[in-house]
């Protein structure tokens, strides 16, 4: 249970920091707050801030709901016995991870510039892929206590 | 269980309460140069150009003024650029305007560039807004800053002040953003060559753009009676 409780809380924040980055690219307040060094301006307006036709962010806001919903729903005691909800979460969360290992060649090889909300979400969904991997490694039945 | 729950519940709360002071934080707009023109008008105008109006290539570039991969180009591969394609004749440069929604002040910067313009200072300015580009990370309003710049740059204060306040070119610059997305422009710079939209894995520099115009007109020297021509 420790660990889908911990799954749904990082997948809660990682949503909002999505959030931000999605309602920001939608024009929504003004500069991003980025520190001084303006990586998440070079990030954000380059040709690669947009997959198939919208914000890279908004695939960000998808997954980490998926997440969180999954793992709210693994949550339930009827739920807390079957390790197919861990199965699921494992797998979301490997999509996540590689995404995230794509995009973040392109902020170090392609764009040549570091956004910290990236590299807050990329430690995000590493962090729950890692609780994920640890939740399968329990055994079936002694998972959830 | 249901104490997480309650966890749950106050991190989102917290959460959301953060992601709105941050958009919030952004502040407002300055100037009616800033924000997009009630009505759109084709003026005739498609953006200032360098180079020989006799080049065989014509690179089109959409740009933002407050976006950091823009001024990057600008300072550092446009200068090369220009020495080894405009100057020698093969290739005319367009700039378009293509002010990103996400940015609070690009339409305000390609305004004061505009204005600038109509005092035939376009290029000065533009040279002052991306060599000093540290006003796009502050998130403060740069009206005083492009004033001081358009002074750097020649510019006569007193007509420079009179077009900002009206908004003079805001047509203009909404007209070319619409062409953009008729082109399906999707992020700045973006670059065209006779029309054709170019596709970088990276950021392109001048040995880039020379294998571009080398190809364009070795591929319309093939072609008996044809010519590579511009489409603007």
């Amino acid at each position: 249970m420790r660990y889908r409780q911990a799954i749904a809380l990082l997948a809660l924040v990682g949503l909002f920091v999505a959030l931000y980055l999605w309602l920001h690219a939608l024009g929504f307040g003004g500069a991003i707050k980025c520190g001084a060094s303006g990586g998440c301006e070079t990030v954000q307006t380059s040709p690669w801030a947009v997959f198939l036709g919208l914000p890279v962010a908004f695939y960000g806001v998808v997954g980490y709901l998926a997440i969180l919903i999954v793992a709210l729903m693994a949550l339930r005691p009827a739920a807390l016995t079957q390790k197919n909800w861990s199965v699921t979460l494992l797998g979301l969360a490997t999509v996540g991870v590689l995404f995230t290992g794509y995009l973040t060649y392109l902020e170090l090889f392609v764009i040549h510039a570091i956004c910290r909300w990236c590299v807050g979400s990329a430690v995000i969904i590493t962090a729950i892929w890692v609780v994920a991997v640890m939740a399968m490694r329990r055994k079936e039945g002694m998972t959830e206590r | 269980m249901n104490r997480f729950y309650v966890v749950v519940g106050v991190v989102a709360v917290v959460l959301a309460v953060a992601v709105f002071a941050l958009l919030k934080s952004g502040g407002g707009a300055s100037a009616a140069a800033a924000g997009p023109p009630p009505t759109v008008v084709d003026d005739g105008f498609r953006g200032y150009t360098l180079g020989s109006e006799t080049a065989p290539v014509e690179i089109t570039e959409y740009l933002d003024y407050e976006c950091p991969v823009c001024a990057t180009f600008a300072t550092i591969q446009m200068p090369t650029i220009k020495e080894q394609l405009i100057n020698t004749g093969r290739v005319r440069w367009r700039f378009r305007d293509y002010p990103l929604p996400i940015h609070k002040y690009s339409r305000f910067a390609a305004h004061a560039v505009q204005c600038a313009g109509a005092q035939g200072k376009f290029f000065q300015m533009q040279d002052q807004l991306f060599y000093h580009h540290q006003w796009a990370q502050t998130g403060k309003d740069p009206a005083s800053l492009f004033r001081d710049l358009a002074r750097a740059a020649g510019v006569d204060l007193n007509a420079y002040d009179s077009c900002m306040e009206k908004g003079q070119f805001a047509a203009r610059i909404e007209f070319s953003r619409q062409e953009g997305d008729q082109k399906l422009v999707d992020g700045t710079p973006t670059f065209f060559a006779n029309g054709t939209k170019l596709t970088f894995r990276r950021l392109p520099g001048s040995d880039d753009f020379k294998a571009v115009v080398d190809s364009m007109i070795a591929h319309a020297s093939r072609r008996p009676g044809r010519q590579a021509s511009a489409t603007h």
